[in-house]
């Protein structure tokens, strides 16, 4: 990126209008790939000089129990419906999860998932470290990765969110193919890195399932409709061009036993329609790619 | 521009649990649990709060606590209705339906309002411990020694108040410190409602039982927090049920419903008849088991090996 500069020169302009037609396979117009937060938070993690991991002082009994309701329960709960109506996922994932909870990891894998990483706890966060301790956190992740699943990682979702000017440059100096940190676009784009290529796959903080609850406030049968709604103008529009149609969850909060079944509705719609490619992150890639 | 080495360095990087307050286990590898009746426990569970017009920020100021500067005689006024009228409401519509609840209670509304003490205890619902009032928050700031005498405190005044010692615990905005639990059980309590990670009762590493009070389904989070209509919060809470009832049928194991209400909130005219309209629906259907949160927890317990 351009360190400092007001435009960070992650891509160039280009209006969505008159673009190259991108085409999916068995002629969908909307590639919709599911995207399950797999993670852990640390109950009394170390202090991140810009960002606090909890709200209140450790332990933070609801953030933290909050979230391990996901693995205790709601993963079950929320994979059991993926699976049922043929959506694979694509996991972010907190590699620390393949030693807390490997049988979590372990259910993705039986599953046909597939994953990429989201930092090693979502309660350690890029923000001020050096080259080297973000090498070794991307090192770490294809490593741990590898270990647990047999896969080589080719996505990166960032640790909360957070970044360096380098996160970009670094992970497609890796071999990386893609990341689900840029929200500029509903069809696959390519990044100006510093080597290699990068992709950047629309992933979506609108229809986020945190975002639907906790900043749209919406009730589980509300977030379901916008799912569709989402779904209905992505299809529609895609068939100009491919388009891309991310849904990224929190077990802990999509798997509640008062969302799951709006939730499950809104995907049998989706898998019924023919229009949806019900795809993984990286044959979306592939597919793009494959297209330039 | 570098953190501290120690920042990539995971000591409790290991299975299971960064911390040893509980075992690691997901629910549906666990033995199926079963209930006396029905296959969906609900749980329903009133807090009775009394916001002191005095607030204290030691160590955080309670969720609902006074706003305004000195004296608020709006928030005071607004929260005591709870005690006075909401309260009153749900008490009438439990008898209505024909269910029993816990009744989450600061020490000092047993003591200050002997007449609803009666009454809860007329309709057979269990009472639970909630503190001393609502400055009684806790959590990791508090020293060991005031944190052990507010519970202390808040047992036996609420013990002294209604005459009978109680098994429940549940924490002011389900706030903790790192000590919380020993000192629950130290104070003879056993079980507790402020760990939101599961479904069903477990049992913490130093004995005491948890008895998960789910948060997302409150009326403070879906009404107070997530301004949604009590209509949309009655219809959020029997989809729970309806899924948690087509998970017990395929899954064989029993589940359960926290319902948990707050009386300023749920208690309102405008919308109490979604709170009765809820407790008929459900309590009609064969699958539910409307019990408190002491018989849950004996029930579960009496099938752990």
């Amino acid at each position: 990126m351009n360190e400092g500069a007001g435009d960070p020169g992650l891509y160039d302009y280009s209006p969505y209008i008159g673009r190259p037609k991108v085409v999916w396979p068995g002629g969908k117009t909307v590639a919709v790939w599911v995207a399950p937060n797999l993670e852990y938070y640390e109950i009394d993690p170390p202090a991140n000089p810009k960002r606090k991991a909890w709200a209140r002082p450790h332990p933070d009994v609801v953030g933290y129990s909050h979230r391990d309701h996901s693995n205790r329960v709601s993963h079950w709960r929320l994979a059991e419906v993926m699976s049922k109506h043929g959506f694979p996922g694509s996991v972010s994932l907190s590699v620390a999860l393949c030693q807390h909870h490997p049988e979590v990891v372990a259910d993705g894998i039986a599953r046909g998932w597939e994953f990429f990483s989201h930092g090693i706890y979502n309660t350690r966060y890029a923000y001020e470290m050096d080259e080297a301790q973000e090498r070794a956190i991307i090192e770490d992740s294809i490593r741990t990765v590898r270990e647990a699943t047999g896969q080589t990682i080719r996505g990166w979702l960032a640790p909360a969110l957070t970044h360096t000017p380098r996160t970009l440059d670094l992970i497609a100096e890796y071999g990386l193919d893609y990341t689900c940190d840029l929200y500029h676009d509903d069809q696959m784009q390519e990044v100006k890195v510093a080597k290699g290529r990068l992709a950047s796959i629309p992933y979506s903080l609108e229809v986020n399932d945190h975002y639907g609850f906790f900043v749209y406030n919406m009730s589980g049968r509300e977030y379901a409709d916008t799912l569709v709604r989402q779904f209905e103008r992505l299809a529609q529009e895609g068939e100009a061009s491919g388009t891309v149609m991310c849904i990224p969850l929190h077990a802990y909060l999509i798997g509640q036993p008062h969302r799951i079944g709006p939730f499950e509705e809104a995907l049998r719609h989706i898998a019924n329609d023919g229009r949806a490619w019900l795809a993984r992150a990286g044959e979306i890639v592939d597919a793009w790619r494959a297209q330039q | 521009m570098s953190l501290d080495p120690a920042y990539l360095e995971y000591p409790k990087r290991r299975h299971g649990y960064d911390h040893e307050l509980y075992p690691w286990s997901a629910l549906h590898q666990r033995p199926p649990v079963t209930w006396p009746q029905g296959s969906v426990a609900v749980w329903l569970c009133v807090s009775l709060e009394w916001f002191p017009i005095t607030p204290s920020d030691t160590p955080f100021r309670a969720p609902g606590h006074m706003q305004t500067a000195y004296p608020d005689f709006r928030h005071y006024t607004a929260r005591d209705y709870g005690n006075r009228l909401g309260v009153w409401r749900m008490l009438e519509a439990l008898a209505k339906a024909g269910v029993r609840a816990s009744f989450a209670t600061n020490a000092a509304v047993a003591e200050r309002y002997p007449e609803l003490v009666a009454a809860v205890q007329a309709g057979g619902h269990e009472i639970i411990a909630h503190s001393t009032d609502m400055n009684g928050t806790i959590d990791s700031s508090l020293g060991e020694a005031e944190e052990r005498s507010l519970i202390v405190d808040a047992v036996a005044r609420l013990t002294a108040a209604t005459g009978t010692k109680p098994q429940g615990w549940l924490s002011i905005a389900r706030s903790q410190s790192f000590r919380t639990l020993d000192l629950l059980k130290d104070a003879g309590l056993s079980y507790c409602c402020d760990w939101v990670n599961d479904e069903l009762p477990y049992r913490f590493t130093n004995g005491l039982t948890a008895l998960p009070l789910n948060h997302e389904l409150s009326d403070r989070q879906i009404v107070s927090v997530q301004q949604q209509s009590a209509d949309s919060w009655a219809q959020s809470l029997e989809d729970a049920f309806d899924w948690l009832a087509r998970e017990a049928a395929q899954s064989g194991g029993a589940r359960m419903l926290p319902i948990h209400v707050t009386p300023y909130i749920m208690g309102l005219p405008y919308r109490i008849g979604a709170f009765e309209r809820l407790l008929e629906r459900l309590s009609a259907r064969s699958e539910a088991w409307f019990a408190p949160g002491g018989d849950i927890v004996q029930s579960w317990q009496a099938q752990q090996s």
